[in-house]
């Protein structure tokens, strides 16, 4: 299915404004965020008003539709400022508006989408101490009691927690692991549930002011209602739905904040002179600038192909593990010479080359490891590629000669 | 009291403006263009008129070529109801623009103008005096602060002595300085809803209005490039060398 998106007219006037938002009140408010290590309360407030938290959700869920291209875009705007800003945003237009937009009931729809869009802000309880992408081992466990669930268990670096009104918790409904992850459901649990207590924020090596924190479940109770679908099993689909545009959105801020990043070098090699002129000059210096410049075209180029196939409508978990991939590499080679460019003074915590450095480690690692990305896209690129020998006469030849059910399996 | 804002549309201020090649003007071609900074203050101040019930429609209207419509919709945006585009592809000189402004007021019937106190690429600061003088209404330039009560304004301007305050009998015009307000960002679901607003497009000559313009741009130059100052250690070394390489004193 084919998705237009917001009014384009309408779309290009809001990026304006964004940017605009952006450099007049995010980006000077960055040193007050690092100092109080979160988001003041007025951003929160003034982002909410502008749409932000509802920039992905139906027009007739209260929010305003932005297709795949369009919210990709909108994010590598507002990812000129720090990370932090964005991280308070995107479990709601992200996972969250997904997950209940396509496993939702429409009751579950109408109640809680207008609510995330308007800025009731949302976190994603998926991993816990025992168990990241490796479903099976998940521990936190709901039971049914009469028209309510009892939830127990706990929750890991759960993004947000500490400021969320509402999380979506994964929990086991089933003792015994079933096919396609079906012992797996989705609750809705508002934070304010007796039962739910949140850890203290978790320190970082980077991305200051982003708050992530563990999620305590003892004895919850939620009514029948709050279970995701209105059927058990259908947790882990939820989780899926968001994947590939979540991967696309690390893509989006590794590239937005790529372009901050080098224009902050490009800026101090104008000014820093060593041998009488400015290191600008320097060929050697030049050649980083080339280099992360070209590279960042590049990541912008992924990104606007992949997320164009997507809303068209075709499958893009290549393309989205490509532009993971690459664009979070990328960000992490531009502010490693940034702040070789910087020199003595890239080391040192008063430059913001020190900064960016620590903040863009992670995203080569969330949102699934470069390495996750590599046996997927490795996978992916050999399924695609052998398939079309597998004529009758060529499957029977090469299952004799070549065995590539056997090389298959190198990928699985 | 139905107020009437103009805006124009400008450069965009974070833009680093280019001289055209052969001398004729400011390159624009392939140029972020925004809302005048002074006129968002403008809309602004009209916006909280009508929020404090003290307006009650806020008509916006810009004068230039198609792509002006995007600073009307960003005005309505923000809380305009209705817009007017004199559209035109001609450069429009103030005079001219006071002149087709005048049209519109006649038009309209405002209670109170409120405009920028000059636009950030041409730097005129005429329009606004020129309106005025043209409706034979009071002016008050660059206002900090905007009181309606009844059919008076009290403006308080920002004049080189300090602070002066006047009191205009309305209909009046009052331009803009930058200490009056600070201007809202217009939200997303604001931006969709001014779609549906209604936008007038007129012509200067539905106007009655000439604008061919009188004056002739002889050339455009950048300025001149200064060069780097030093940095000296004493009061003594600054004074040799103003008596000795500057040659001042």
């Amino acid at each position: 299915m084919e998705s237009n998106g917001l009014h384009q007219a309408d779309f290009d006037l809001f990026i304006k404004q964004v940017q605009k938002y952006v450099l007049e009140q995010l980006v000077p408010c960055e040193k007050e965020v690092f100092e109080l290590n979160r988001v003041p309360e007025h951003i929160i407030i003034e982002m909410k008003e502008m749409g932000m938290f509802g920039v992905t959700t139906p027009e007739k869920y209260g929010g305003s539709g932005m297709n795949i291209s369009q919210y990709i875009q909108f994010i590598e705007e507002i990812s000129w400022a720090a990370p932090a800003f964005r991280a308070i945003l995107s479990i709601n237009t992200g996972m969250m508006t997904t997950a209940i937009l396509k496993c939702g009931t429409e009751e579950q729809r109408v109640e809680w989408l207008p609510r995330l869009a308007a800025g009731e802000i949302a976190c994603f309880g998926l991993t816990e101490p025992d168990s990241g992408s490796d479903a099976a081992a998940l521990a936190t466990r709901a039971v049914a009691d009469g028209d309510e669930y009892v939830i127990n268990g706990s929750k890991r670096y759960i993004t947000n927690a500490p400021l969320a009104d509402v999380a979506l918790i994964m929990a086991r409904t089933s003792s015994t692991n079933l096919a396609k992850h079906g012992h797996i459901s989705a609750f809705l649990v508002p934070m304010s549930t007796s039962g739910v207590t949140v850890g203290k924020p978790d320190r970082k090596m980077g991305q200051a002011g982003a708050q992530i924190a563990d999620i305590i479940l003892d004895d919850v109770r939620v009514p029948r209602s709050a279970l995701l679908g209105g059927v058990e099993g259908r947790g882990f689909m939820a989780a899926m739905q968001s994947i590939d545009s979540g991967r696309f959105s690390v893509a989006a801020i590794s590239t937005g904040y790529a372009k901050r990043i080098l224009a902050s070098g490009l800026r101090y090699s104008m000014e820093r002179k060593a041998f009488g002129e400015t290191i600008s000059n320097f060929q050697l210096i030049q050649a980083m600038l080339a280099d992360s410049n070209a590279e960042i075209y590049a990541a912008e180029c992924m990104l606007r192909d992949g997320t164009a196939k997507a809303d068209r409508g075709q499958r893009v978990t290549t393309e989205a593990a490509c532009a993971k991939m690459f664009a979070s590499e990328m960000c992490g080679r531009v502010a490693d010479r940034v702040v070789q460019i910087h020199g003595g003074a890239g080391y040192l915590a008063e430059y913001d080359a020190e900064r960016f450095y620590r903040d863009v480690r992670v995203f080569r690692i969330y949102e699934g490891t470069t390495q996750i990305m590599q046996l997927l896209i490795a996978k992916a690129y050999a399924s695609r590629v052998l398939r079309p020998v597998l004529t009758r006469d060529s499957y029977i030849q090469s299952r004799r000669i070549t065995k590539p059910d056997r090389k298959w399996q190198v990928f699985k | 009291m139905k107020v009437l804002v103009a805006v124009k549309r400008v450069i965009d201020y974070n833009v680093k403006a280019r001289v055209k090649a052969d001398q004729t003007g400011v390159d624009l071609s392939n140029v972020k263009m925004a809302m005048n900074p002074f006129c968002e203050i403008a809309v602004e101040e009209a916006v909280r008129l009508k929020e404090r019930g003290v307006a009650t429609e806020v008509v916006v209207v810009s004068i230039g070529p198609k792509a002006a419509q995007e600073q009307i919709r960003t005005a309505l945006a923000l809380g305009a109801d209705k817009g007017v585009h004199v559209e035109t592809d001609v450069e429009v000189e103030a005079l001219a623009v006071a002149k087709l402004l005048k049209a519109v007021v006649e038009k309209e019937q405002p209670g109170l103008i409120i405009l920028g106190k000059q636009s950030i690429d041409t730097d005129n600061n005429q329009t606004g005096q020129m309106l005025a003088a043209l409706c034979g209404y009071g002016q008050a330039t660059f206002a900090s602060e905007v009181t309606v009560s009844g059919d008076k304004v009290e403006v308080t301007r920002e004049v080189d002595g300090g602070l002066r305050t006047v009191a205009l009998k309305l209909p009046a015009i009052v331009t803009t300085d930058l200490r009056l307000n600070e201007p809202r960002y217009a939200s997303l679901p604001n931006i969709m809803k001014a779609k549906k607003k209604p936008l007038e497009t007129v012509s200067p000559a539905d106007l009655g209005v000439d604008v061919t313009p009188r004056l002739k741009t002889l050339k455009v130059v950048e300025p001149a490039k200064r060069s780097a100052g030093i940095k000296v250690a004493s009061v003594e070394e600054l004074v040799s060398k103003l008596k000795n390489e500057a040659k001042v004193i």
